[in-house]
């Protein structure tokens, strides 16, 4: 019997690899991620599609959770408004309500005493190290860090004490009044801002070392979701994000408002404006935040916490307005037809925690706004996505979003 | 000062712009179809370089001009901000120019703007809903869309025949209580904006576009 065997011929490995990519032609994935996926932080939705493990496309799904606050706005007086501006950025009310009442008391001409703008900023600056800490919290733990959120959620949790302190809610605060604040701080309490500043700082150095060079955080992070310089203008980001890619614009020392003006801080600037980048500017500004607080609290000046004189837009004192007839109007008055606010448009924005947030406000005079736009800065940053994923792995996506630090509440109104 | 000097300036460019009254930054008024060159001489000339927010207003459904568009920049040198508004011509089909191929921003702006007032921008390479759900029939912002809403049936008809659910007006009774701004006290006097019917309240014809 013959043993004879049919040759056998062994392509090389680069004409098997072309016969297969010819033969095995990748087909295009389709992934709906979200709207309720760990790492979406809210509602949002992706539509992605994916070659393997790379996005080829990627299409945001936003309007999860619209609630119409600007059809609601023009329906309501001013003061009525303030308690949904705490659930725009749901992470960081105390900010809100501040810019909100000052585009309005632009348009109606006010000037707020210096206590109350002290207060302002000082609240602003503390709802800041609270977003920031949740942002990055949530940011590290998608990525795989879970001890850093044990610290920032404990830390964010004595924020809370001292928010409810001061207004009574621990999360939606709605301090601010159309022309002051509703109420002055209690006594004591500024002690206690201080207490929590000196026991923080050592833990934003504890987060520091736990993440800035922890060789997986860095892996995950730097070179992902690179966002050029020129990028970040041309699609509208603010806030740390468009920092971390290098742009140094910080409202609060360009357009200084409720007299930022007064205090000394550093604007953190990153350099690639990676997701790396945008941790460090995080992280920093936290720190910044607190020596803030320590300059407003050694400068608190004393007087009223709220604008005077200003008998058709704000409230009379509590006690005047059950002993006086004339209050008792004005209160009545104020109250049912809202603060009387002159005719015009404004436009102003402020350094919320998550990047400029402003309000457009189109008056015919009364107490309703005719016509009231909110530009969120969530909004606005998320509209970057279909261009900075593209390329990317899907593994990226949790890092990308987690970086961008968005909440759904201000994206969608 | 800097007004009057862009005015001159944006005049060069469109002979009909106008100051418009603003109680803070530069504001101008533009005809639509300079809208485009007026915004690219702010961009290119002036230092705008950033759209920070792109809107519209119902002017009242009896006003004509009915909508109007409005951009606000910002210059990242200077730090201070412009205000542009042109009013669209159509009142029943509002159109305007898309100011995406100047800032790529504009693209969600126009596309919510488009959602919530119902005007459509040209040249636009996206114009979908951003906010409402794409088979959404109505335009919310407008001022003759009650607050409560209207009844609709949901984007899903297999889910309707299966749930039997559908979108309904909100309810409204308790509030929010509002004062109308008029010249009679009775009509000022603050009042539920009850929109919900019932049966003593039937609901009107014509609401709910089937």
């Amino acid at each position: 019997m013959s043993t004879e065997s049919k040759e056998y011929t062994m392509p090389d490995a680069a004409s098997r690899a072309a016969a297969a990519s010819e033969e095995f032609e990748t087909e295009k994935l389709e992934l709906s991620m979200g709207p309720s996926h760990p790492s979406t932080h809210g509602v949002l939705r992706l539509n992605l599609e994916l070659d393997g493990e790379i996005i080829q496309k990627c299409d945001p799904v936003i309007g999860y959770l619209h609630r119409g606050d600007e059809k609601i706005a023009e329906n309501m007086t001013y003061n009525q408004f303030v308690p949904y501006t705490d659930r725009l950025d749901y992470l960081a009310p105390l900010a809100n309500n501040a810019i909100y009442a000052i585009a309005v008391e632009k348009l109606a001409g006010i000037e707020v005493p210096e206590r109350c703008q002290a207060i302002r900023v000082l609240t602003s600056e503390m709802a800041r190290i609270s977003a920031h800490l949740l942002g990055l919290g949530a940011y590290t733990m998608d990525v795989g860090a879970l001890t850093a959120f044990m610290i920032t959620f404990t830390e964010r949790e004595k924020l809370y004490s001292l928010f409810e302190e001061l207004t009574g809610a621990r999360f939606t605060t709605s301090y601010t009044r159309v022309g002051g604040l509703l109420k002055d701080m209690p006594e004591g309490w500024t002690d206690k801002v201080l207490h929590f500043c000196e026991e923080f700082l050592p833990l934003v150095d504890d987060v520091e070392s736990l993440l800035s060079r922890n060789r997986i955080f860095v892996d995950r992070t730097a070179d992902i979701g690179i966002i050029s310089k020129e990028d970040a203008i041309a699609y509208g980001l603010t806030g740390p994000n468009l920092r971390a890619s290098g742009v140094d614009l910080d409202l609060r020392r360009d357009a200084p408002y409720s007299g930022y003006e007064n205090y000394e801080f550093e604007v953190p600037i990153g350099e690639k404006g990676d997701c790396y980048d945008r941790y460090l500017v995080r992280l920093e500004e936290m720190r910044q935040s607190v020596r803030l607080i320590r300059q407003v609290i050694a400068k608190m000046p004393g007087g009223p916490y709220r604008a005077e004189n200003q008998k058709r837009i704000i409230l009379p004192h509590k006690d005047k307005t059950l002993t006086s007839m004339e209050e008792l109007i004005q209160n009545f008055m104020i109250t049912t037809e809202g603060p009387q606010i002159p005719e015009g448009e404004v436009y102003f924005e402020g350094e919320a925690p998550k990047g400029a947030l402003g309000f457009f406000i189109h008056s015919r005079g009364g107490g309703v706004p005719y016509r009231l736009k909110i530009r969120g800065p969530s909004f606005c940053n998320l509209s970057i996505l279909p261009k900075i994923c593209v390329g990317a792995m899907v593994s990226d996506i949790p890092a990308i979003l987690g970086s961008f630090d968005f909440v759904m509440g201000e994206c969608d109104r | 000062m800097i007004a009057q000097e862009l005015l001159a300036a944006l005049q060069g460019v469109a002979p009909q712009t106008s100051e418009r009254p603003s109680a803070d930054c530069p504001a101008f008024n533009c005809p639509l179809d300079s809208l485009i060159p007026v915004l690219r001489a702010l961009r290119d000339n002036h230092g705008y370089d950033m759209l920070v927010d792109a809107t519209g207003l119902d002017n009242g459904v009896e006003s004509s001009p009915r909508f109007t568009v409005l951009y606000h920049l910002l210059s990242t040198a200077t730090h201070s901000y412009a205000r542009i508004a042109a009013d669209c011509a159509d009142d029943e089909t509002p159109l305007a120019p898309s100011a995406v191929e100047l800032w790529p921003a504009a693209e969600w702006h126009e596309r919510e703007c488009f959602d919530l007032l119902g005007i459509k921008y040209e040249n636009h390479p996206d114009l979908r809903r951003i906010l409402m759900w794409d088979e959404y029939p109505h335009h919310p912002l407008r001022k003759d869309f009650p607050l409560a809403g209207h009844e609709e049936d949901l984007w899903d008809q297999e889910i309707s025949d299966e749930t039997g659910t559908k979108v309904i007006s909100a309810p409204m009774m308790g509030g929010p209580f509002v004062a109308k701004s008029s010249k009679f006290e009775n009509e000022r006097e603050p009042r539920a904006k009850d929109e919900s019917w019932n049966e003593k309240n039937p609901k009107p014809e014509g609401q709910s576009r089937k």
